[in-house]
C-alpha cells in the first residue's frame, strides 16, 4: 500500500540472524524509530531496540539505516524513497545482543580509564564564555557511539585494545582544554589511548548527530600537543640532557 | 525456580538520573558499599532531557537574590502546600550543590565577568537558572557520571527492580531482572534509595521517556510506605504538537525565559488576561512593558519593567493554553503559537537554544529563527511521590529512602521550572548521606525470605505462561488515552469515577496480558511487567484527585474551581492497607514564624 512503509529489520542474536520484512502505516513526520515502535506494537512485541528521549538528546537509538549510521529518532521516513523498503541493522562495530541492540559495554570500560577532572585549587572558578565555548562543543556529546561505530580503526582493524576511539578523544579534549583542569593526560593520550592510530579520515565527524567537529577541534589539537611534547627534537634533546 | 544471582550491599540506589547518581556518589564517598541499578545504559536517564537549567540563588546576575527569595518563590509556586522544610533546605543548599558540580567539571554558560550565568524562568523573581544553552540536564548527568565512575560504585545497567523486600519492618533489599538475559537478581541491602523519576508514561501526550512508568512510586507503595500529594501532576505548557511523531516532546521554558511569547490564532498575547490574584501586580500589563523587560535582559541590564506574563508558573500557562484551544483560538494542529523569531536575532536563538532550533528543523520542518512554534501542554512531571523526612529523605518505611521526582512534598501543588535539577542534587546528596550513615550503623544484612523471592520470580514470569491474552502495547495505549481523557489537566468527580471504573477494567485485562518470544531482551515482556506499576500509580493519582475537592496548582477541578483555605492546610496521603488503596488526609506541619515572615515579603 502507498501509505505503508516496509522495514527490513535485523532479527537475531550473537549466534546469527537475518533481515525480516514488516509493513506498518505511515504518519506525517514519522521517523524510523516510530516505525520500529509500530512493528513492536503490531507485529513483534519482543523486538529489541534501545531508545529513551526520542528527541536526539540521549543517544540511545543509534543503528545503521540503509547502511548509514543514524539516530533512529531523528531520521525522517520521508527522506527515503517512498516505494523502497528501509533496512535497519544494529551498529556493526559492536557485538549484537539481540535484534537492534548491541553490546556497547567496551565504551564504558574505556571511560573508566580516563583520569577524572581535577579542579585547580585555590582559585575562584572564573573564565570567559569564549573559553567555555571551546569545551562546551565537546561536552555536547550524547554518547550515541556512532563515531565509534564508523571509525576504521575500531570497525575494520579492531584495535580496541590500543585505541580509545573518537568518542573518548572528544572527552579527553574536553578535559585537556577545560580552563579549570590541572591533570596531565597527554602521556596516556599518546600511549594507552593510541591517538597516533587515527589517520584523520573524518568519518567520525561526518556521522556526529551533534555536529561536533571531532577531527578538527578535538583530535588534531590533541595530536599537536602529543607531537609537541613527545616528538619535538629540541624538547627531546632537553629531556635527554636532563636525564628524564 | 532457577538459580538467581545474589549481591550484598550497604546501600542500593535504584535509578541513575541526577538524584540516583548524586545519592550513589555521596553514599560511596562516605564509605558505604554502594550499587547503582538502572533500567537504561548509564547516562541515558531522563535527566538528560532537562533543558532550561538548575535553580539556585547564586546571585550572579542579580545581587538581590538569596535563599529567602528562592524559598518564597518555591512556596508560592507550590501554592503553599510544599513541605516547608524541604523547600527551605533546597533553597539554602542549591547554590553549594551547583558550585560543587562546577568543581567536578561542569561547564556552565558564563556572565561577562566569568561567573556562572543565570537565566529567567517562570515563577522565579530573579534570573536564577544556571544553565548550558538548552542542554543543562546532559551537562549535569555527564558530570555526575564521570565523577561516579571513579568512586567504586558498582553499576548495574539495563536492570529493572520489581520489588523492595521488607524484613522486620525495614527495607531489606530488592528483586530485579537483567533486561538483556532476563535472569533474576536479589540485592541484599541495609538501605535502599529510590530515585526512579516519574510516572508520565501513564498519559497519552507526555514529554517522558519509556522509563517513566512509576516504578519507585509503586515499589514504595507495595512495600507499605506512604505516598503524598499524588493528585499533583504537572502538564508542561509547551510540548510540540505537530507532527504526530513528536507530539508531547518538550520545548524548554527557556524559550520564554529568553524572550519568546505566546499568541493565539488571532495574534493576541492571551497571557496578559491570565495573571492570578496571587501574582497580581508582579507582571507586565502591556506588550510595550513586556518588550522593555526583554530588551533589558538581552542587554544585561537590571530590568525596570515587570516581566512578561508568559513567565507565570506552569500550571497557569498550561490552563491558559488549554482555554485558548477549547474556545477556538488555537493553532492549526490544536496548540497555540510560541514566537521567539520576532524578538531575538537568528544568531542569538541558535546560540541560546540550539537544541530547540535543531529539534524543530529536523522533526517539524520549522525554522524557529523565522517562524513561530506550535505548542501545547504535555504531561511532564510528578509533584507527588514517596513521603519522606525532609532532612534524611527516609520514607515512612525505615531503611527505604527516596530522592528526586519519585519523592513527594518539595514542590507542593506545582513545581517551578529549574527546581527539579536542584532538587535532584540537594536531596540526592542527602539521601545518599543518610542511607550510608544508617547502613554503616547496622552490623548485619537483613534476611530475605526465600518464598518471597520465589513469588516475585513467579509473578515476573507469568505473562509467558498465558496463551489467550492480549498484547501489552495495546493495553498500555488504552491506559494512556483513558488517563488523558479523565485524569488530565482539568478534572471533575464524574470523570474521576469513570477513570476508577476504567482502571478496574484495565486491571482485569492486565491479568491476561500475554507475551511472546524468549526471556532475552524482550521489551514486550518488560512492558507487561511495567503495567502493574502504571496501574497502581494511576489509581493513586485518581483517588487522590477525587478526594481533593478544590483547585490548587496543577490540580484543577471544574466542579470545585476555587482554592479552599481548609484544603490548603491538608495533604492527601495514599497507602496500602488492604483493598482498595487507602486515601487519607493529614494536616500540614506548622511552619516556623520566621519562615512565615518570609512569605509576606516581595
Amino acid at each position: 500500500m502507498a501509505d505503508d512503509v516496509v522495514l527490513k529489520l535485523y532479527r537475531g542474536d550473537a549466534a546469527g540472524g537475518e533481515l525480516v520484512d514488516y509493513e506498518v502505516p505511515r504518519a506525517p513526520g514519522m521517523v524510523v524509530l516510530d516505525a520500529v515502535h509500530s512493528v513492536q506494537a503490531m507485529h513483534a512485541p519482543d523486538l529489541a531496540v534501545r531508545w529513551n528521549c526520542k528527541a536526539g538528546r540521549c543517544g540511545s537509538c543509534g543503528a545503521e539505516v540503509n547502511g548509514r549510521p543514524r539516530l533512529m529518532c531523528m531520521d525522517r521516513l520521508d527522506k527515503y524513497p517512498p516505494d523502497e523498503p528501509i533496512s535497519v541493522r544494529p551498529m556493526r562495530t559492536f557485538p549484537v545482543v539481540k535484534d537492534l541492540v548491541c553490546d556497547v559495554s567496551w565504551n564504558f570500560e574505556v571511560n573508566k580509564r580516563i583520569p577524572p577532572f581535577q579542579m585547580r585549587e585555590g582559585v575562584e572558578p572564573r573564565f570567559s564564555q569564549a573559553e567555555a565555548d571551546r569545551v562546551q562543543e565537546f561536552r555536547k556529546c550524547i554518547e550515541c557511539f556512532l563515531c565509534q561505530n564508523v571509525c576504521h580503526v575500531l570497525r575494520e582493524h579492531h584495535e580496541q585494545e590500543q585505541f580509545c576511539g573518537p568518542r573518548f578523544l572528544v572527552r579527553l579534549a574536553g578535559l585537556e582544554m577545560h580552563p579549570l583542569d590541572t591533570a596531565d593526560r597527554l602521556p596516556l593520550i599518546h600511549k594507552q589511548f593510541g591517538i597516533g592510530l587515527c589517520n584523520i579520515t573524518k568519518c567520525c565527524t561526518e556521522v556526529c548527530p551533534e555536529s561536533i567537529a571531532i577531527t578538527d577541534n578535538a583530535i588534531i589539537p590533541l595530536k599537536e600537543r602529543v607531537v609537541d611534547r613527545f616528538y619535538d627534537p629540541v624538547k627531546k634533546l632537553f629531556r635527554v640532557l636532563r636525564g628524564r | 525456580m532457577d538459580k538467581y544471582e545474589t549481591h550484598a550491599y550497604d546501600v542500593v540506589v535504584v535509578g541513575a538520573g541526577g538524584a540516583g547518581l548524586r545519592a550513589a556518589i555521596e553514599s560511596s564517598a562516605r564509605g558505604a558499599k554502594t550499587a547503582l541499578v538502572c533500567k537504561s545504559l548509564l547516562g541515558k536517564a531522563h535527566t538528560v532531557m532537562a533543558e532550561g537549567g538548575i535553580a539556585a540563588a547564586l546571585a550572579n546576575n542579580e545581587p538581590r537574590d538569596n535563599w529567602q527569595v528562592h524559598f518564597r518563590d518555591t512556596m508560592k509556586g507550590g501554592k503553599f502546600l510544599n513541605q516547608w522544610r524541604m523547600a527551605e533546605l533546597h533553597a539554602k543548599e542549591a547554590p553549594e550543590r551547583v558550585r560543587e558540580l562546577e568543581s567536578w567539571g561542569a561547564v556552565f554558560d558564563r556572565t561577562k565577568d566569568g561567573a556562572i550565568l543565570q537565566r529567567n524562568f517562570g515563577g522565579h523573581t530573579y534570573p536564577r537558572l544556571a544553565h548550558v544553552g538548552d542542554r543543562t540536564g546532559l551537562e549535569m548527568i555527564r558530570t555526575l557520571q564521570d565523577r561516579g565512575v571513579h568512586q567504586g560504585i558498582d553499576v548495574y545497567m539495563e536492570c529493572t527492580v520489581r520489588r523492595v523486600f521488607v524484613a522486620d519492618g525495614r527495607a531489606a533489599g530488592c528483586f530485579a531482572y537483567w533486561r538483556e538475559s532476563g535472569r533474576f537478581i536479589v540485592f541484599r541491602a541495609k538501605a535502599v534509595v529510590l530515585a526512579t523519576g516519574g510516572i508520565g508514561r501513564c498519559w497519552e501526550i507526555s514529554s517522558n521517556s519509556w522509563e517513566y512508568t512509576g516504578d519507585g512510586h509503586a515499589l514504595a507503595y507495595w512495600a507499605g510506605a506512604d505516598l503524598i500529594d499524588m493528585e499533583f501532576v504537572q502538564f508542561h505548557p509547551t510540548g510540540m504538537v505537530w507532527p504526530p511523531s513528536v507530539r508531547g516532546t518538550l520545548i524548554t521554558e527557556g524559550v520564554r525565559g529568553e524572550g519568546g511569547v505566546l499568541k493565539n490564532s488571532q495574534g493576541q498575547r492571551f497571557m496578559f488576561d491570565c495573571v492570578p490574584e496571587l501574582y497580581a501586580g508582579e507582571f507586565a500589563e502591556t506588550e510595550e512593558e513586556s518588550n522593555r523587560w526583554v530588551q533589558d535582559v538581552i542587554a544585561g541590564r537590571r530590568p525596570e519593567a515587570r516581566r512578561p506574563p508568559e513567565l507565570l508558573t506552569r500550571d497557569v500557562v498550561a490552563r491558559a493554553i488549554r482555554r485558548e484551544v477549547r474556545e477556538g483560538r488555537g493553532s492549526p494542529h490544536g496548540g497555540v503559537l510560541l514566537d521567539i523569531a520576532s524578538y531575538r536575532t537568528p544568531e542569538a536563538i541558535k546560540k541560546k537554544l540550539p537544541g530547540m532550533y535543531h529539534q524543530f528543523k529536523e522533526l517539524a520542518d520549522v525554522d524557529i529563527t523565522a517562524e513561530p512554534m506550535e505548542v501545547g501542554p504535555t504531561c511532564h512531571y510528578m509533584m507527588g511521590g514517596v513521603r519522606v523526612d525532609a532532612e534524611t529523605q527516609e520514607s515512612t518505611l525505615p531503611g527505604l529512602y527516596a530522592a528526586g521526582e519519585v519523592a513527594g512534598g518539595m514542590h507542593g501543588a506545582n513545581r517551578l521550572g529549574g527546581n527539579s535539577l536542584s532538587d535532584l542534587l540537594v536531596f540526592g546528596k542527602r539521601a545518599g548521606e543518610f542511607a550510608a550513615h544508617e547502613a554503616r550503623g547496622r552490623p548485619s544484612l537483613p534476611a530475605i525470605n526465600e518464598d518471597e523471592v520465589a513469588a516475585a520470580a513467579r509473578q515476573a514470569l507469568a505473562p509467558f505462561e498465558r496463551t489467550d491474552g492480549e498484547n501489552p502495547y495495546a493495553l498500555h495505549e488504552d491506559l494512556r488515552r483513558m488517563m488523558h481523557k479523565y485524569v488530565g489537566i482539568v478534572r471533575n468527580e464524574e470523570d474521576l469515577k469513570i477513570a476508577l471504573d476504567e482502571l478496574g477494567n484495565l486491571r482485569e485485562r492486565a491479568r491476561h496480558v500475554k507475551v511472546g518470544g524468549t526471556i532475552q531482551y524482550n521489551p514486550g515482556w518488560h512492558l507487561a511487567l511495567d503495567l502493574a506499576n502504571m496501574l497502581d500509580t494511576s489509581e493513586a493519582v485518581t483517588r487522590a484527585a477525587l478526594v481533593r475537592q478544590e483547585s490548587r496548582g496543577a490540580h484543577t477541578r471544574d466542579d470545585f474551581p476555587d482554592s479552599d483555605a481548609t484544603w490548603g492546610k491538608q495533604n492527601v496521603i495514599v497507602r496500602k492497607k488492604g483493598e482498595p488503596m487507602s486515601v487519607a488526609t493529614e494536616p500540614l506541619s506548622e511552619m516556623p514564624a520566621e519562615l512565615k515572615q518570609l512569605l509576606k515579603g516581595g
